[in-house]
């Protein structure tokens, strides 16, 4: 018997990152902006998209929104209510969307073009580990963080909030009754991820909820 | 959760690797996961016994090499190793590092294989 080292060097989610590549590719083409929503089940990633998309729609943006969960549309029902197309996405398990499954659901979506898009929205199975590690080709990843959660999320999920670009923190309407320290959330998430954008919102109050508007107006501005 | 899916691809990429060594046994595959890339070593050795069943890699050993956080430090001017995962600042002078230079890598290093000598008539 010979014994043979065989150097392979390959990525092992290459596929997955040479379809992201594709899609980041067809987005910026059409000059849609792509986000990708992430964090744990239960943070309110539906109830914040659902009153994203009814007020951009209102501004006169086209906004559409993919929706990944195990199994149910209940979240894909919920977030048609704002009268923008919404798609789910059933994983049937998976704990995370890939960028095959975001490819394949843009391309058969019946009367929506990526390029009749100013904004594309993904919410991701809640999940704040395996997700992290798939690109779905979007240009900014965010991640929400609720103050029912606890203050030391960031420290506990360094890989999710490492890889974001922007934080949402959710359910701010709460803070108080819930004794969620503000301070320690945001240097948190600085020690983390120092200098990402952080927004404090409640879609019951309406705190920060302009300030997110502003920003997806800002970064679809500076990205086309 | 998402290990088994990332062995069932090793083990894909390796198979497919080792049929241009017809006969040869797989004994080694070595992996570098960066410390960074949301995988569990445990978790993955667990998912290779059960995924390697019935293939080429059946029997062989899974080694994983941990690659750690590297960030690019403006204030230093240099790459810096960060400590851990819970502060990314430089260790140095302590200033935050915003610039990932390593520590994502999810790859396939090499893999050691016993070929079967040839026989000659």
């Amino acid at each position: 018997m010979t014994t043979r080292i065989v150097e392979l060097r390959r990525g092992i989610l290459k596929k997955n990152d040479e379809l992201a590549a594709g899609l980041r590719a067809s987005y910026g083409a059409a000059g849609v902006l792509v986000l990708n929503l992430v964090s744990s089940p239960g943070t309110g990633k539906t109830a914040f998209l659902e009153w994203t998309l009814t007020e951009m729609r209102k501004r006169g943006a086209r906004v559409a929104a993919l929706v990944g969960d195990l199994e149910t549309d209940n979240d894909a029902r919920r977030l048609a209510a704002s009268g923008a197309p919404v798609r789910q996405i059933k994983t049937h398990g998976i704990c995370h969307l890939d960028a095959e499954m975001v490819g394949k659901h843009l391309a058969d979506w019946q009367g929506v073009e990526l390029a009749g898009l100013d904004y594309l929205f993904i919410e991701n199975v809640g999940n704040l580990v395996c997700p992290s590690s798939y690109d779905l080709g979007e240009a900014i990843r965010v991640v929400l963080l609720s103050v029912t959660e606890g203050e030391d999320k960031p420290l506990k999920y360094p890989t999710m909030f490492n890889s974001a670009d922007a934080a949402v923190i959710t359910k701010m309407d709460l803070a108080v009754p819930c004794g969620f320290d503000r301070f320690a959330a945001l240097k948190n998430i600085n020690e983390i991820r120092p200098g990402m954008r952080i927004f404090e919102t409640s879609v019951k109050s309406g705190i920060g909820l302009e300030e997110w508007l502003g920003y997806l107006g800002e970064q679809r501005k500076e990205r086309s | 959760m998402h290990e088994l899916s990332i062995i069932s691809s090793v083990v894909d990429t390796v198979t497919e690797s080792v049929a241009s060594y017809p006969g040869a046994r797989v004994v080694e595959v070595r992996l570098r996961v960066g410390a960074l890339a949301s995988v569990v070593e445990d978790s993955l050795q667990f998912c290779y016994g059960i995924a390697t069943e019935g293939t080429v890699l059946e029997g062989s050993r899974l080694v994983v090499n941990v690659v750690p956080v590297v960030m690019h430090c403006a204030g230093c001017g240099q790459d810096v190793e960060m400590a851990g995962l819970q502060s990314f600042r430089c260790p140095q002078c302590g200033e935050p590092c915003f610039d990932l230079r390593q520590g994502r890598e999810l790859e396939i290093d090499a893999i050691e294989i016993e070929e079967a000598d040839e026989v000659t008539a």
